[in-house]
């Protein structure tokens, strides 16, 4: 049994004299140090995870600008008056915080401010929100034209073999149709409601691809599409969640397959470029028919489909590339997409290294 | 830091400038923002907070004006502390027109929002309008932060919005050709996305002024406009 007597610590004093910047090392939420006209004395790493380098000196009412916020810092500034707002952004992730500001006692003149993610909540409420709208109106037309198969089967098609055969095969593409919507809608959501805090992992590329084409296989002969990769020579690897590049790879190459499948091969090649930093590029190459250039902005947009009746044909959901720029937005890297009408489509992507 | 002046009062006016143009980014990012929703949600009460809340643009605008001319005047500043201020006057005439260009959209909220829209005409303004807000947050954080390394790319960025405008402008058209009732509606749209693609300008511009105020150089002019859109005629189809 323990002793339930309270014990008095061993060395107060010790505990006494923790620096300020060592407890909020070890604290899970964003925690930064501020003095009195808001420049920043010192971010946990929480915090710097959270918004990137906020670095000694760094104003916070400059970094987090909302009216809200504004409000709260000036006024705890001037008169040392502690509050507590909630603090929203939209881009580039959407995540929301609740901000508190304390004096600290023992300091004069330093503030700490306690970030409390809430992202999540809201998430939830927006999921919810965006699930329906977009599974009401895209299962819709798939409900509609089963429905009516059913009703010609009941009556005019009742005794009639052939249509039957004919209308049941159909019936069978949309609801499979309809089964892959609510996969990829899900997947999305699922997306949608990770935190956002850039995926710390290691992964390394050419094996990962390796493995999406191997799993792939069967997909590629089905459209009878030739696939030629070759593995980076050294090594190259980037900060990244496993499961969501797997996700970002198999929904390119299955692009580049189904769209590309006039052409007959894809091409996928890894190299190493810069764009705010260094980063790793990955290109999937098809030869197919090509994007016209309007419709190339939009290729991430939910549900834009080039062609609709095409798209429909090949089992697309409108959704792969919405999923690939999301997790991408997660990882900090983004989606490139060149293209001639007539010569093929190369899509790329772009992955931070560090 | 930087370098220390002897007069503090000097320091404190200058800190007041920048807090104050971190204020006024706040409420251009928050206006677009709101804007937009208005118009997706025909949202008439939140179209008209958004009008209302240009006017604090404005003021904020003419104070940064008023209060550099006067640090001008008294403390004859040089070097960084001249590019600072004039930076500021810059980022103030950018960040009111982004003002204007939110309320101007929130104003056609009502005259979008006499018909119901198909869903799918917003998705491509929402998108645009992310990306706008993304430049603009990102061109802001720079400004508070200070780290001008990335500052080349947000510029980049913009070349993304043109393209999207131009691929908007061609789907209006279209909307437009096929049913003449959507005419009226679809040039409001329009009007919204030609302010959102200029936005997505100021806040370039933002990017230049920062960079200039941080390093005393100007970012390098090779800045390529991809908007196409006054090349594009939609021809019409004849019946026959």
């Amino acid at each position: 049994m323990r002793d339930m007597k309270v014990q008095p610590g061993e060395r107060p004093d010790e505990v006494d004299l923790l620096p300020a910047r060592e407890l909020a090392d070890v604290l899970p939420d964003p925690v930064v140090l501020i003095d009195a006209h808001g420049a920043t004395r010192y971010a946990n790493p929480a915090a710097i995870a959270s918004f990137g380098a906020l670095r000694t000196g760094t104003l916070l009412q400059h970094r987090f600008r909302s009216p809200e916020v504004q409000k709260l810092l000036m006024r705890a500034l001037s008169d040392g008056s502690e509050g507590q707002i909630e603090y929203a952004e939209r881009v580039p992730v959407e995540r929301a915080f609740l901000i508190s500001i304390k004096p600290l006692g023992t300091a004069a003149g330093l503030f700490l401010v306690h970030f409390k993610d809430q992202s999540e909540t809201r998430r939830i409420d927006r999921m919810r929100a965006d699930f329906i709208a977009n599974a009401s109106h895209e299962l819709r037309t798939p409900l509609a034209s089963i429905a009516g198969f059913i009703e010609t089967l009941r009556g005019p098609a009742r005794e009639d073999a052939r249509a039957r055969e004919n209308f049941l095969q159909i019936m069978q593409a949309q609801t499979s149709r309809m089964a892959r919507l609510i996969d990829d809608l899900l997947s999305l959501s699922r997306i949608e409601m990770k935190p956002h805090m850039r995926p710390q992992q290691k992964v390394e590329l050419g094996p990962l691809i390796s493995g999406v084409l191997e799993t792939m296989s069967h997909l590629m002969r089905d459209y009878d599409v030739e696939v030629s990769f070759t593995p980076p020579a050294e090594p190259l690897s980037v900060p990244g969640d496993r499961d969501e590049l797997i996700q970002v790879f198999s929904n390119l190459l299955e692009n580049a397959c189904k769209y590309g499948q006039e052409g007959k091969r894809v091409e996928i090649s890894i190299s190493e470029g810069y764009g705010s930093g260094p980063e790793a590029i990955v290109c999937f190459r098809d030869y197919g028919p090509g994007i016209a250039e309007e419709h190339i902005p939009r290729l991430t947009e939910r549900f834009y489909r080039v062609d609709v009746e095409k798209s429909r044909v090949r089992n697309g959901t409108g959704l792969g590339l919405a999923i690939v720029k999301h997790i991408l937005t997660r990882h900090e890297g983004r989606l490139t997409i060149h293209s001639t009408v007539g010569e093929g489509s190369t899509f790329c992507v772009h992955l931070p290294r560090g | 830091m930087q370098s220390s002046h002897i007069v503090r009062a000097y320091d404190q006016e200058l800190a007041e400038l920048g807090n104050r143009i971190a204020a006024m980014g706040g409420l251009a990012e928050r206006m677009v923002d709101e804007a937009m929703s208005a118009l997706v949600n025909a949202d008439g009460d939140l179209a008209r907070k958004v009008i209302a809340d240009d006017a604090a643009l404005d003021e904020g605008q003419r104070w940064i004006d008023e209060q550099a001319v006067q640090i001008i005047a008294r403390r004859q500043p040089v070097a960084d502390d001249l590019r600072e201020i004039l930076g500021t006057i810059k980022i103030a005439a950018d960040l009111e027109r982004v003002g204007d260009l939110g309320k101007n959209i929130a104003k056609r909220v009502v005259a979008v929002a006499e018909m119901r829209q198909p869903v799918q005409l917003f998705r491509g303004l929402e998108a645009l309008t992310t990306l706008a807000l993304t430049q603009l947050k990102e061109v802001l954080d720079v400004y508070a932060s200070r780290e001008v390394s990335t500052i080349g790319f947000v510029r980049n960025r913009d070349e993304e919005i043109d393209a999207m405008y131009t691929s908007l402008f061609r789907e209006l058209l279209t909307y437009m050709m096929e049913d003449p009732r959507n005419i009226s509606p679809c040039t409001h749209l329009l009007f919204c996305a030609k302010n959102i693609e200029r936005i997505g300008d100021h806040a370039t511009n933002i990017a230049e002024t920062v960079y200039h105020v941080v390093t005393g150089e100007q970012l390098p002019l090779d800045r390529v406009k991809v908007d196409k859109s006054h090349q594009i005629v939609v021809r019409a189809r004849t019946s026959d």
